[in-house]
């Protein structure tokens, strides 16, 4: 798999009056953030789920389909208002239906997505958090997201992002990031960092030819030709860390200049580091960089360790009626506990109900040490439950809650109705113990991609987890009614008046027998024929 | 009597005891025919839970119990099964009195009928003889206790019994002639549920009659008496619910009961004629025909009154019926009260014209009903409209029931006056008919 971050300082004031350079940072999402007084705006586009068990751990987990969360400035008055606002602003910005964000899918979470940036207070009311899991990602999100990059898909590495090699992938990830950060060590001012990055994740047997080689080429369909003038650094990493160097297991053209060693995620990880702004790695001939790398043995991938932190979530039951979201949370350290933030946000129609919410690790119930509920409104929020929960070492935690499938009206219903309702992933957050110390120096020449979570403590990293998003069926009524059921119940009702302003109104009183059969038909004959009867 | 009464209590409990310990408890607590969102036991568990977390159990749109249910049961949770059978057998013993003491009235009005000649001559089969009611509050007592309905809607400890034991004390109330009681009642049931208000005008006259005022509106003791008794209505309705709004100290229980019933936000299904029209409904027509909807309840009120002035007692009956078929999330507790009610009007029998068609339409819906829910919701064989028609028809059959009794009943006033055997001009036997 293959992961590129592009990240640039730029120096913008953070205050109210408008001295902005737009020399790196991008105007168009720069007007956004200053129109709409945001303070931290995270959003992420993403196709397909992180198979943990066969990748490994993501550098940067995102939830399926689309992911936005904004902090906003403390000067922001009406929050809600201001949030729409931006969805829509955002939805142009980046052609991508986030107008379907609004309050019936976005929360206030309490006590996860704590600020990433340089922050002076965090009253939660100031955050908003949404996800719609039915968004596609394509083409039209990917072009504006690289128009953001300052050359633009023409120079530099984003040269090698073609849409059409990097939608044939299993996984596909891009995500936009802007925080404000110190300046300087003292931190008197702040400016504005803003953070794009791509995930991508390749079938080497699907999009390859079957060898046990991938290259640049092979890849991307393109080479690296030029480096971005702009560009301060432009490096390529490649995780070299399960090569053998005795027995010599794979080969890189061109040779690695450099490697680096540093830890990632709680593990030494070794990189060969490509400078790109060296112009003595590009071929002479051609001027063009392609990174290749062979395996020598016939040796199987390495299979990636069993990750410390995993999280599975699945709805278990039958029928329309109810049913159960439960949740598998793994906490695989061999000695150590850490508490896991998880928080869930169920749509309205799923009516959850707190007093079957159970915790059980080990047999035993676990009571969640922070509990904050806030119940759905009909057609107006989501539940929202976060809860901090302990895990024990080495064992698995199961969370479960039942809910119950809402009839909604006809009109509420997507179009194919019967695929289902998408419940957005859930997100676990916890500062999983490493077993190594980790490097807490940020001045060190460390990879970008480390640099979004700084680790303050050498022996915790922090790990945002998102799980699966479900699939859920509501009972639909018949479409092709809506005439037949008005007229039929109030037939019914009709029939109810009918009879009591009969039997209300009307008097008995005696009446003249009928005669003869030969009048009843007299009387039948004049009947149709229009005539009053004898 | 007693000893039999006391007898029919011992085996309803028994049977609700027995069904208790059952594996059959969690399948009945779920059916729709039996809970609506309005008196889940599920909800009310839920509305325990939202307190203890420290949330307003109003605060989402899943409680919709008053807070004084909402305190009951935070101090009876324990006792709960205990409490649902206590309100069944506390019904059905008031059921029993109320049958017992409005015979005595039925054969009081009779007698002086007879003495000051206001029958006809030939009516003497139609004329109710103390042996044949002897048997009758019993009979009250029994088809309330042991209909699979109040069955069902006990084991599921649905509050709608809760409602049905107040409402039943409310009679009782009436029935015995005091009116403060019976005020105060029918604000405790009209709190719960809110369509009880109607049953305002049937205790009203009711207790004029009681209290020998004649019903007249032109008349100063009638409108004294009506003035006395709404005043001492609205007054405890009044009072419970500021001691609501003193116990969570917020109106929010306001719109999520009442708002609630009235507006019919929550479409699950039940046997009632509103979810699946409110489902299908166009937007922009769903405020008036929710308002129709509603007005309906409330409509059939004034002409009864007018027309049932003297017959207030059968008058209960038909609006306790109306409002167990059109409410907004009825339930077969809120069938199996007004169905308690029927062996009052045995001697109608003669003049019933649909009660076969009628009782095999209530049957066998009352049979489809779980049938069709499960072939469309487990089995996915059926879809939405099959469960609609059931309850179609259902809603049909309670309709012709209610319409046949009214018939039979006003049939059987006009015989007692014109006579039964009665000749037309040319001497044969007459067709009498409604015109």
């Amino acid at each position: 798999n293959r992961h590129f971050i592009h990240t640039h300082r730029e120096n913008r004031s953070c205050r109210q009056e408008h001295v902005s350079h737009y020399r790196l940072f991008p105007k168009s999402l720069g007007q956004v953030i200053s129109r709409f007084s945001v303070r931290e705006l995270h959003l992420s586009f993403t196709h397909g789920f992180w198979r943990r068990s066969r990748w490994g751990q993501p550098f940067l987990q995102a939830s399926p389909g689309v992911e936005l969360w904004v902090w906003f400035q403390s000067s922001v008055s009406d929050v809600d208002t201001t949030w729409k606002e931006l969805t829509n602003a955002l939805s142009g910005l980046f052609c991508a239906s986030l107008n379907f964000i609004d309050s019936t899918n976005t929360v206030t979470p309490t006590a996860s997505f704590k600020p990433l940036g340089v922050i002076n207070e965090t009253d939660h009311k100031f955050l908003r958090y949404a996800a719609l899991p039915r968004e596609i990602v394509c083409t039209e999100n990917l072009t504006p997201w690289k128009k953001l990059l300052p050359c633009g898909s023409k120079a530099g590495l984003a040269v090698l992002l073609k849409a059409e090699r990097l939608f044939h992938t299993n996984y596909h990830s891009q995500s936009v990031h802007v925080r404000p950060i110190c300046r300087n060590e003292l931190c008197i001012s702040t400016s504005w960092e803003l953070t794009q990055s791509l995930s991508v994740v390749f079938d080497l047997y699907a999009s390859g030819s079957g060898k046990r080689e991938w290259s640049l080429f092979k890849m991307f369909s393109r080479t690296l030709t030029e480096v971005c003038p702009l560009a301060s650094q432009s490096t390529v990493y490649l995780d070299v860390t399960d090569s053998d160097k005795v027995n010599d297991t794979l080969e890189l053209t061109p040779p690695a200049p450099s490697v680096l060693n540093t830890t990632v995620h709680g593990k030494w990880r070794s990189y060969a580091v490509y400078n790109l702004l060296n112009p003595h790695l590009y071929s002479t001939s051609s001027h063009s960089l392609n990174i290749a790398l062979k395996w020598k043995l016939s040796k199987q991938f390495a299979i990636p360790e069993v990750p410390v932190f995993k999280a599975e979530r699945y709805v278990s039951g039958f029928g329309l009626q109810t049913g159960k979201i439960n949740t598998l949370v793994y906490n695989n350290h061999p000695y150590r506990a850490f508490p896991v933030l998880l928080m869930e946000i169920v749509p309205w129609y799923l009516r959850l109900y707190i007093h079957t919410l159970t915790i059980t690790t080990k047999g035993k119930e676990n009571k969640p040490s922070y509990i904050h509920y806030q119940p759905a409104r009909d057609r107006e929020c989501p539940h929202l439950l976060e809860m901090l929960i302990q895990l024990p070492a080495k064992s698995v935690t199961k969370i479960g809650i039942e809910f119950e499938r809402a009839l909604l009206k006809w009109t509420e219903y997507p179009p194919d109705p019967n695929h289902g309702f998408y419940v957005g992933s859930s997100v676990l957050s916890a500062l999983v113990p490493s077993r190594i110390n980790m490097e807490t120096n940020t001045t060190k020449l460390a990879p970008l991609f480390t640099r979004l979570f700084t680790s303050i403590d050498a022996s915790v990293y922090f790990v945002r987890l998102y799980t699966e998003a479900l699939l859920v069926n509501l009972p639909t009524p018949d479409f092709s009614m809506p005439y037949n059921v008005i007229c039929l119940t109030c037939t019914v009702v009709a029939v109810g008046y009918g009879s009591f302003y009969n039997l209300l109104t009307r008097t008995f009183q005696i009446v003249e027998p009928s005669g003869g059969v030969a009048k009843k038909i007299a009387n039948m004959i004049r009947r149709l024929r229009g005539v009053p009867p004898i | 009597m007693a000893a039999s009464l006391v007898l029919v209590l011992v085996v309803a409990v028994t049977v609700r005891a027995v069904l208790f310990r059952s594996s059959l408890v969690e399948f009945i607590s779920e059916r729709v025919e039996v809970v609506s969102p309005l008196n889940s036991w599920k909800r009310v568990v839920e509305g325990l839970a939202l307190l203890d977390l420290g949330v307003s159990p109003y605060s989402g749109n899943l409680f919709h119990e008053t807070p004084l249910t909402l305190y009951l049961f935070h101090f009876l949770i324990d006792y709960a099964e205990f409490v649902f059978m206590a309100m069944d057998v506390i019904t059905a013993v008031a059921l029993y009195i109320v049958a017992d003491d409005f015979n005595k009235v039925v054969f009081r009005k009779q007698r002086i009928a007879f003495e000051f000649q206001k029958y006809a001559p030939d009516v003497i089969t139609l004329v109710r003889t103390p042996k044949e009611m002897y048997h009758i509050p019993l009979k009250v007592a029994l088809f309330y206790l042991l209909n699979p309905f109040t069955v069902l809607t006990c084991v599921a400890k649905s509050t709608c019994a809760i409602n049905n034991a107040v409402i039943a004390i409310f009679i009782l109330a009436t029935v015995k002639g005091s009116a403060f009681l019976s005020a105060v009642f029918l604000a405790l049931a009209a709190y719960q549920s809110l369509y009880p208000v109607a049953l305002f005008a049937p205790a009203l006259l009711y207790l004029a009659q009681k209290h020998y005022v004649l019903v007249n509106l032109h008349s100063t003791t009638f409108l004294l008496h009506l003035l006395k008794y709404a005043v001492m209505f609205l007054g405890c309705l009044m009072v419970i619910i500021c001691l609501s709004f003193f116990l969570l100290n917020s109106w929010s229980f306001i719109p999520s009961t009442y708002g609630f019933i009235l507006s019919v936000p929550d479409l699950t299904p039940n046997i009632g004629l509103f979810w699946y029209f409110f489902a299908e409904m166009f937007e922009h027509f769903r405020l008036f025909f929710v308002c129709v909807f509603q007005i309906n309840v409330f409509f059939y009120t004034l002409p009864l009154s007018v027309k049932l002035r003297d017959h207030p007692m059968f008058f209960m009956f038909v609006q306790l019926a109306i409002i167990a078929i059109f409410k907004s999330y009825p339930t077969v507790g809120d069938v199996a009260l007004y169905m308690a009610f029927l062996p009052m009007w045995n001697h109608l029998y003669r003049f019933l014209r649909n009660i076969f068609v009628v009782t095999c339409m209530l049957i066998s819906s009352s049979v489809l009903f779980p049938v069709l829910w499960h072939l469309w919701i487990y089995a996915g064989s059926a879809n939405s409209n099959f469960y609609y028609a059931i309850t179609l028809a259902f809603n049909v059959g309670q309709i012709l029931l209610v319409s046949d009794y009214f018939y039979a009943y006003i049939r059987r006033e006009y015989h007692l006056i014109e006579g039964l055997n009665l000749k037309s001009k040319d001497g044969k036997e007459a067709h009498v008919v409604l015109k």
